[in-house]
């Protein structure tokens, strides 16, 4: 039972991390339809960030973690204007090479800069001390994740709902053209839609850096990569989904690491793809996306 | 072209190859191989990248699978009793010559690819390349745990070093042959129906799931096998071989040669391996504070792709074959027309 218990807790961390990356690849894709393959470097990013800002800046975590969000955020937007606007019109199979060469640019710059070598991102002790709480063993930074991720959720949501950009960003991901028909300002909202991407990756990295506590140039990648499996899961396109998809995929591979037999549990990893590419047989809209023309 | 000057290129072709294997060094004859290697597997990926508009990235994971099993199966059988001594029976006695392990190391490339784009193919084209990555992953978890076959982290080293000049060259010009042929067949047609207009393309006839299956099927075939020439040049692999760092450079070759066109995934080859080979020498000798720049040939790359991108998405060729170019003939619509 404590074990069980136990398994949940790393479960509901492993989840907020993915839903808090899928959400981001959602937005993007719903608008644009672009797999960010650069998204997961984002997480790196942030967690870089991070670093910086408690090893030579020393500032609290809080406000490592605000720098991080606002960096990653801002790095985004940058990359919006510089790389993915002017391809705006072109196929959708421009951007998603370009997001690749940008995720090989960030990983490669990165390790010229700061060399392949992963580095000890280190929280305060009182975050990252392990407690036996009845029977379990959990860190504060446990806590600090699933609640902080809830709440970023939270903050999004309302974001999206009653927000002018935000209701703006959902008549963009229903149909571009007529939304900027109807006066909204696609190239604000596109930019809004990568900053906020990107921040929420930001988070993320630090939160995954921080709990693992070594960062490397390609820390991002896996993850970035599984979340779009979240995203899958709960249907591209779909922030409510992702959220979902982000919790079941954490689920899904903690419960396997836990009771599947010791030998198999190397094989974490690809668990996920080949349940990627089951739920794309059995059911390829996901929990809560919409049946979507096969190819536009 | 006149059939004689494609058989006197021939000629020229195969003396020069000759020659470089007898006359040049070890670390030419190394670079000219590889030159081999990355044109199969650029002409290969051309086939979903540039025809049939999936972008497909799974060329890493294709080359790992031709390359672990062939080199299985061309291990001298007291070499496997060593190093692998929990070998199933029938694998460990098994050694074929290295034609016929090029082949089957291709095949089970191609079937790997078949299983996945079951799945895949018929949806939108992006999955096809959020799950080829997927596969990546999924073929290097296999390599690094299936210890009784792949020995894991450490991998299979000393293997027979088979990939002379002659086999990568030789090997080369069947796989451009066999893909320039399908690509002006009726599939090939079809192939490109459907990158420009899938709705289209169905109704006027083209099955469109077969044609795609069948570009990304043939496309980790030749990878494979380009896997195996890879495995057996450098006689050493492991499951680190076989990154995304691989499957982008495949990528970064066929955009920048041009997508869509056979002689521009040649030249994309050609170019995306000395470039790179060059930049290496750069790499080290501009150590900034004695330590080496790692990366920067990668980062090059990646900024030569963004620039392609944004101002000649039709990448060098656009289309144009070299037969158009001699022929001043309009060339086929190319990879990246605006609109979509």
């Amino acid at each position: 039972m404590t074990y069980l218990l136990q398994q949940t807790v790393n479960a509901l961390n492993l989840g907020s991390i993915y839903a808090l990356v899928a959400i981001g690849l959602t937005i993007v894709y719903g608008i644009l339809r672009l797999i960010n393959f650069a998204h997961g470097d984002m997480m790196t990013l942030g967690a870089y960030v991070a670093l910086a800002a408690l090893s030579a800046l020393v500032l609290p975590v809080w406000s490592a973690l605000l720098f991080a969000m606002i960096v990653a955020g801002a790095i985004g937007v940058i990359i919006e204007r510089l790389a993915y606007r002017p391809l705006r019109g072109s196929r959708e199979v421009a951007m998603l090479i370009t997001s690749l060469a940008i995720s090989s640019l960030i990983q490669n710059s990165a390790t010229m800069a700061l060399t392949a070598q992963p580095r000890p991102l280190r929280l305060p002790a009182e975050l990252t001390r392990r407690v036996e709480w009845a029977g379990l063993t959990i860190a504060p930074i446990d806590g600090v994740i699933l609640l902080l991720s809830i709440a970023l959720m939270a903050l999004l949501s309302l974001f999206v709902k009653y927000t002018t950009i935000g209701i703006a960003m959902r008549a963009c991901s229903e149909r571009v053209q007529t939304a900027h028909l109807m006066g909204v300002n696609v190239n604000r909202v596109i930019a809004v839609a990568f900053g906020v991407s990107a921040a929420l990756a930001g988070v993320a990295g630090v939160l995954w850096s921080g709990k693992f506590g070594l960062v490397d140039p390609f820390t991002g990648f896996v993850p970035g990569l599984k979340a779009f499996v979240a995203a899958v899961i709960g249907g591209v396109g779909s922030i409510p989904g992702a959220m979902v998809g982000g919790y079941l995929l954490g689920f899904a591979e903690v419960f396997f690491v836990a009771f599947a037999p010791p030998a198999l549990s190397g094989y974490r990893d690809a668990f996920v793809f080949v349940l990627l590419l089951a739920i794309l047989l059995v059911r390829p809209a996901g929990l809560f996306g919409l049946e979507e023309g096969r190819r536009a | 072209m006149r059939p004689v000057y494609g058989w006197l290129a021939l000629g020229l072709g195969a003396a020069l190859v000759v020659l470089a294997e007898y006359r040049l060094n070890d670390y030419y004859q190394r670079v000219l191989a590889v030159v081999a290697i990355n044109v199969i597997l650029a002409v290969s990926l051309s086939l979903t990248n540039g025809f049939s508009g999936d972008v497909s990235l799974g060329h890493a994971a294709f080359m790992a699978i031709g390359a672990y099993a062939s080199a299985l199966l061309t291990m001298p059988a007291s070499m496997k009793l060593l190093a692998l001594p929990d070998l199933p029976a029938w694998l460990a006695r098994l050694e074929l010559p290295f034609a016929l392990a090029l082949l089957v190391g291709g095949a089970l490339a191609a079937l790997a690819a078949f299983v996945v784009g079951i799945p895949v193919l018929r949806l939108r084209g992006h999955y096809l390349s959020v799950a080829t990555l997927g596969l990546m992953v999924i073929v290097q978890v296999v390599a690094l745990n299936w210890q009784t076959v792949t020995r894991g982290a450490r991998g299979l080293n000393g293997l027979p070093a088979l990939t002379s000049l002659l086999w990568a060259y030789g090997w080369m010009l069947v796989s451009v042959i066999i893909i320039w042929r399908l690509v002006r067949s009726p599939f090939g047609r079809a192939m490109l129906a459907v990158r420009e207009d899938e709705l289209a393309a169905a109704c006027r006839g083209v099955r469109v799931f077969p044609t795609r299956m069948l570009a990304f099927v043939v496309g980790a075939f030749f990878a494979g096998t380009a896997g195996a020439l890879w495995a057996h040049l450098i006689t050493a692999i492991a499951p680190a071989s076989f990154s995304f760092f691989i499957t982008f450079n495949v990528v970064a070759m066929v955009v920048i040669g041009g997508a869509g066109s056979i002689t521009g995934a040649v030249l994309g080859g050609v170019l995306m391996t000395l470039l790179p080979e060059w930049l290496r020498g750069v790499e080290t000798s501009l150590a900034v504070g004695g330590r080496p720049l790692y990366g920067l040939s990668q980062i090059v790359i990646a900024l030569l792709m963004l620039l392609v991108m944004i101002f000649r998405p039709q990448g060098l060729l656009g289309g144009r074959e070299l037969s158009d170019l001699l022929r001043r003939r309009e060339p086929l619509p190319a990879a990246e027309s605006e609109g979509a």
